[in-house]
């Protein structure tokens, strides 16, 4: 059974998030979220930092590792970086950090754009069950989970977190 | 027909051979991948690494350059390896069967052959021979079809007019040796179309055609009435055996998409033609090149279709239900 967890006020800790990205601004950053949950939350820091330049988003289902084991989401959304992020100081978002693999998926996508002078990652959630060396430098809120355990969060208004099981 | 060769047991496309017998949903599963390919083609590096290390042969043989080209592009955006094979220069000129071809082909570890060929069926031929984890995509087979040019008219058509379920659609010319109007109708009374119209002189309607859902016309100003969207289609001398029309100034005079008569047409008509145009013939460059002609933006479109079909059938058969973590 679906559990929501009330473990994480959402909208504290998107609020400490957006203050610790404030020493961020002096370098014109552009935000970018990944789909979906990392959209969610990227509206929000956006929208608190007072970001001038709009919000790109992007959409990794054609950069993932796991293509030829379970083939292409057909609800697929359309990646959209409005600005040039030639040279540009870039906060990517995601609403959860586990393996590491979305983000480098991510990262990949992002290189075939341009390329950026720098990226930092910010994640609402760190959970642990990391198979790749990436970290985010900001992190709402550590999160340690049994394997079976999966968390994900729904949108986009009210955001909601729920943990689910999986019977193995 | 109905071919379950074209989806495994969770209704996955395997193979893409024909229209008929698609379920709605896998249709517009293409279409909806598609849009986000788009996005793909318009940006600086025009490429995703999808298929890398996938091995592509686009088997041709019957001569083509749109459709293989745009096959090609798709196939390299997609990061696969892609090989082009016309029939005048390889062993089937010396005597090699067809299946022989494959097997060749295949033993060079090929993933996924699009074919083209003048026999009706040969896409399903070669699909029933080779091994599950090779795919097949029909580009076309004698008169049979032509489904990924049906699936990107259709591309063409929701992002120009909308939802299917309010439009009108006339296919106008050599319905008879037409692979593309047989896909096009399938896919139009799969997508739900209000009215599909098939156009063009008696002897260019194939008989009974009523049964594919179309209403047939013969005189092009009464049928254009109301349209929505006019599909043009080529005329096909080279497969005609025998006087089916009067004369070329006839067919234009009768049968021309000329400016006054797409005007018997609804004022926001789109005009389309899958190409190569037989100008002055089938239609009239004023419209060809014209406001209401989106032939261009089909081209353009045929290349993103192509991605997401080939991405679709190539994607890994494990349940969607596998837990992606992040």
């Amino acid at each position: 059974m679906p559990q929501t967890t009330d473990v994480v006020d959402i909208d504290a800790t998107i609020a400490y998030m957006a203050d610790e990205l404030r020493p961020f601004l002096p370098k014109n950053p552009l935000m970018i979220g990944i789909h979906t949950g990392g959209v969610w939350v990227a509206e929000r820091l956006h929208k608190l930092l007072e970001l001038t330049e709009p919000l790109g988003t992007l959409d990794i289902s054609f950069y993932r590792d796991d293509f030829t084991r379970v083939g292409v989401n057909p609800t697929v959304k359309t990646s959209q970086l409005p600005v040039n992020i030639e040279d540009r100081h870039v906060i990517l978002v995601d609403d959860v950090l586990q393996t590491g693999r979305t983000i480098r998926a991510g990262l990949n996508e992002i290189f075939d754009y341009g390329r950026p002078a720098s990226v930092v990652l910010a994640v609402l959630l760190n959970r642990d069950g990391r198979e790749l060396p990436i970290e985010a430098a900001i992190v709402g809120h550590h999160l340690r989970l049994k394997k079976n355990q999966h968390i994900k969060l729904f949108g986009p208004d009210p955001l909601k977190l729920e943990i689910q099981e999986a019977h193995t | 027909m109905r071919d379950d060769l074209q989806l495994d047991g969770q209704g996955r496309l395997r193979h893409l051979l024909t229209i008929e017998g698609l379920p709605r949903q896998t249709l517009l599963d293409i279409l909806n991948t598609a849009e986000s390919f788009i996005s793909v083609g318009e940006r600086e590096i025009k490429k995703v690494p999808l298929l890398r290390g996938k091995t592509v042969v686009n088997l041709f043989f019957e001569s083509s350059t749109r459709t293989r080209t745009t096959f090609e592009i798709a196939g390299k955006r997609l990061s696969a390896d892609v090989i082009n094979l016309a029939v005048a220069q390889s062993s089937t000129t010396k005597g090699e069967t067809v299946l022989d071809t494959i097997d060749n082909l295949e033993a060079m570890h090929t993933d996924l052959f699009v074919v083209r060929h003048a026999q009706s069926g040969a896409a399903h031929l070669i699909a029933r021979h080779v091994p599950p984890h090779v795919h097949i995509i029909n580009a076309g087979d004698g008169r049979h079809a032509h489904p990924t040019q049906a699936l990107l008219d259709m591309f063409t058509i929701r992002r120009h007019k909308g939802a299917f379920e309010n439009l009108r659609f006339a296919i106008v010319g050599d319905i008879l040796h037409s692979r593309v109007a047989r896909s096009q109708i399938h896919a139009l009374t799969t997508l739900g179309a209000a009215e599909v119209r098939v156009i063009g002189p008696q002897t260019l309607l194939p008989t009974a055609i009523e049964r594919l859902g179309v209403h047939p016309c013969t005189d092009l100003r009464a049928g254009l009435e109301d349209i929505d969207v006019i599909m043009m289609l080529r005329l096909q001398r080279e497969r005609m055996t025998g006087a089916l029309i009067p004369s070329e100034q006839e067919y234009f005079n009768l049968y021309g998409l000329t400016q006054d008569k797409l005007e018997c047409a609804k004022p926001d008509a789109i005009v389309m033609h899958p190409g190569p145009m037989n100008r002055g013939l089938e239609i009239d460059s004023a419209v060809a090149d014209g406001p209401q002609s989106v032939i261009l933006p089909q081209v353009t479109y045929g290349i993103a279709v192509r991605m997401a079909i080939m991405a679709l059938i190539m994607g890994g058969a494990e349940t969607a239900t596998a837990r992606r973590p992040a």
